[in-house]
């Protein structure tokens, strides 16, 4: 009963919270959630993202109460949105910009979890539900980018739609299943509608709930990649821990300000971004009979699109023999144990034998879908007896950089015509980004490391 | 002993000790372990429950199939083809997908046997893209016409045609003239043949087709295959 609970506060809250842990939420999770005191201006991007989930969710509402989810009347619907509601213009480019700019936060999120290796023990399910929101959000943004119902929308949805009949045996009747219909079509416009506006959002909102709980659960990591719990006052206060409360609401403001202004800059003055972030090909209605001159996806998807295109028949022959290299190298010299060691290397073989068996078509929408997956497993591949990138040996940080180049460089080669040249660079390229993570275990252990500080470090200013 | 008994007791095996151990409001002995009836019988509840759900589901999987006004729209389409000049190409629509009908030259014909070897499937063996009456060197019925599903077998993008053999961005210099597919490059050659090392697997498909005169063409249908 309310009556056996210690109840500290009084009046309204008190009564409350002698029904509903308000108070103790408050603390547990906000003023008593002790968060390292040396973040750095890479552990804005968490909080940001939030402030753009809630941009997009709230512009969404009002967007879904003009907007016609129908072949015949959503192309025209979003020009009466941009044209004749008031403010709709104003709303419509807040979204656009919005997912955008979600991708760009996320992807600086996760590269700040990268550098400071915040997915290491015990943070690996903070890890796995941020990849999980990642995957949520790229099917939300798969999914909302069909409904303004343009050229780049319907052959945008026709090209991934089609990725899944690549899959041998089900493949055909899948992709017929996930669009209603032999092609894109109303069918299609309708079912992704209730997912981008329904689905998704549900499942997005609970998964940055676990995300957070998690984090909370765990504590944040920081620059130093150390554990501040190991080091308390007797109150049980980490001693380079201060409350969230005040310190870091009062830092992300100064950080969400920053951002509004540019968020600001490019609603007002380039929301088309040069056709990055709204595609000149989408201006136009969909025609089902004609497919644009080039069709390239919205540049976050890019990087990723650009490892799609790259498996060719061809190249599948270089997959499978560095498939056959790796069994050999595993065989003769690894530290997997028992039935590891052999069962590795066999399935290893298995896949070699498979690449060339199986179409190339399926091999490219594996890698893209891989490229993705990965992300899943890296507290397991990651195997450096430091966290932060800080006391790393030179040549990880190195490593990191080619990494980021890479990506940086798939993402343009994603937007470009295809051409042989580009096609070799976008081989290269897939190795690079596979080999990173696939190798980490090899060399994350490698190398001289400096050694890591007792205590965070820390300049008051 | 009633099988209520049994049931609100749990363990009623061991007596004695019965009297020192607490009893909690359900009539249970605490820390008791669950007798194997019991547990039984919640595996058998969950277990219904889950079918239950699994079959819940099967409504809501199955409402994503083409529905049948969508399975009705892939009717046949009949196109006049007489009015088709040499050289040129005509698209119909069926079942929502551009069909190109191309009335091939002589000179046209003739470019099949240079891109032979350069094709990756140049007698159509793969399954499933080419009916048993196009399985030719022209892939088609009549030489002269060709019918093809234009959607690459790629990704589903509806290629563009460049019939004149001269190149142009994303061709190779020695184009006889062909299909080029502005997603991921891919190209075909004028029987639809896919060249070598692209990303597309297959050709392109040919429809279903039959001639009902020497000027009218039916995609849809035919009389070999029904």
């Amino acid at each position: 009963m309310a009556g056996e609970k210690n109840i500290e506060t009084t009046g309204l809250l008190g009564w409350i919270d002698a029904r509903f842990p308000l108070t103790s939420t408050w603390k547990a999770h906000v003023s008593e959630y002790y968060a390292p005191k040396n973040f750095n201006f890479w552990y804005i991007f968490g909080s940001l993202a939030m402030l753009v989930l809630v941009i997009q969710i709230v512009t969404g509402i009002f967007l879904v109460m003009h907007y016609k989810p129908d072949a015949a009347k959503a192309f025209e619907s979003v020009e009466y949105i941009m044209r004749e509601v008031p403010g709709g213009w104003l709303i419509r480019y807040m979204h656009s910009t919005g997912a955008s700019m979600f991708f760009i936060v996320v992807y600086l999120h996760m590269l700040r979890g990268l550098f400071y290796g915040s997915y290491r023990k015990p943070r690996e399910l903070v890890w796995i539900f941020g990849v999980a929101i990642f995957l949520c959000l790229m099917a939300e943004a798969f999914f909302g980018y069909l409904l303004p119902w343009g050229q780049m929308s319907y052959w945008g949805a026709q090209v991934i739609v089609n990725l899944f009949a690549a899959i041998p045996l089900i493949g055909p009747d899948l992709a017929i299943w996930i669009r209603g219909d032999y092609v894109v079509s109303d069918a299609t416009l309708n079912r992704f509608f209730a997912l981008h506006v329904i689905a998704i959002p549900l499942v997005l909102i609970g998964l940055v709930v676990a995300h957070i709980v998690a984090l909370h659960e765990v504590g944040s990591n920081n620059p130093d990649g150390i554990e501040i719990k190991a080091k308390k006052d007797k109150n049980g206060v980490p001693l380079d821990g201060v409350p969230f409360h005040p310190y870091y609401t009062v830092h992300d403001i100064f950080g969400v300000a920053m951002f509004l202004i540019v968020f600001a800059a490019i609603v007002f003055f380039a929301p088309e971004m040069g056709g990055y972030f709204l595609e000149y090909n989408n201006f136009i209605p969909a025609d089902p009979l004609k497919t644009p001159a080039h069709i390239a996806p919205v540049w976050y998807f890019t990087p990723f699109y650009s490892m799609l295109r790259a498996i060719t028949d061809d190249y599948t022959w270089v997959l499978a023999g560095l498939s056959v290299l790796g069994a050999i190298g595993l065989l003769l010299r690894s530290n997997l144990r028992g039935v590891w060691r052999i069962a590795v290397p066999v399935v290893l073989v298995v896949l070699a034998v498979l690449l060339r068996v199986l179409d190339a078509k399926f091999w490219g929408v594996v890698a893209m879908g891989g490229a993705v997956v990965l992300l899943f497993f890296l507290p397991w591949l990651d195997h450096c007896p430091v966290r932060s990138i800080r006391y790393r040996p030179g040549w990880h940080k190195v490593l990191y950089g080619i990494f980021i180049i890479n990506f940086l460089i798939l993402g343009y080669l994603g937007t470009q015509p295809p051409s042989p040249v580009f096609n070799i660079m976008a081989q290269a390229g897939t190795l690079i980004y596979l080999g990173f993570f696939l190798l980490m275990p090899y060399w994350s252990c490698r190398g001289t490391f400096k050694p890591v500080p007792e205590r965070v470090t820390y300049k008051p200013h | 002993m009633s099988q209520d008994a049994v049931f609100l007791n749990g363990d009623t095996g061991s007596t004695g000790q019965d009297s020192t151990e607490e009893i909690n409001p359900l009539g249970l002995k605490n820390n008791a372990p669950m007798s194997p009836e019991r547990r039984f019988w919640v595996g058998t509840a969950c277990a219904a429950g889950g079918v239950v759900g699994v079959g819940a589901a099967v409504p809501l999987v199955a409402s994503f199939a083409p529905s049948g006004r969508a399975r009705a729209a892939g009717a046949p389409v009949e196109v006049d083809i007489g009015s088709i000049p040499v050289g040129e190409m005509r698209t119909v629509e069926w079942r929502g997908k551009p069909v190109w009908i191309l009335h091939r030259s002589p000179e046209m014909l003739e470019t099949l046997k240079v891109t032979n070897n350069e094709v990756a499937d140049p007698d159509s063996d793969r399954p499933g893209f080419t009916p048993a009456y196009a399985k030719n060197e022209w892939r088609s019925r009549k030489p002269e016409y060709l019918v093809a599903v234009g959607i690459c077998t790629h990704l589903g993008c509806s290629p563009t045609a460049n019939l004149a053999p001269t190149p142009g961005p994303g061709l190779p210099a020695n184009w006889e003239g062909g299909f080029f597919c502005p997603c991921h490059g891919s190209t075909f050659d004028l029987a639809g043949r896919v060249f070598k090392n692209k990303p597309a697997p297959d050709n392109l498909e040919v429809p279903p087709y039959q001639f009902l005169s020497d000027t009218r063409l039916i995609v849809g249908v035919d009389d070999d295959q029904a």
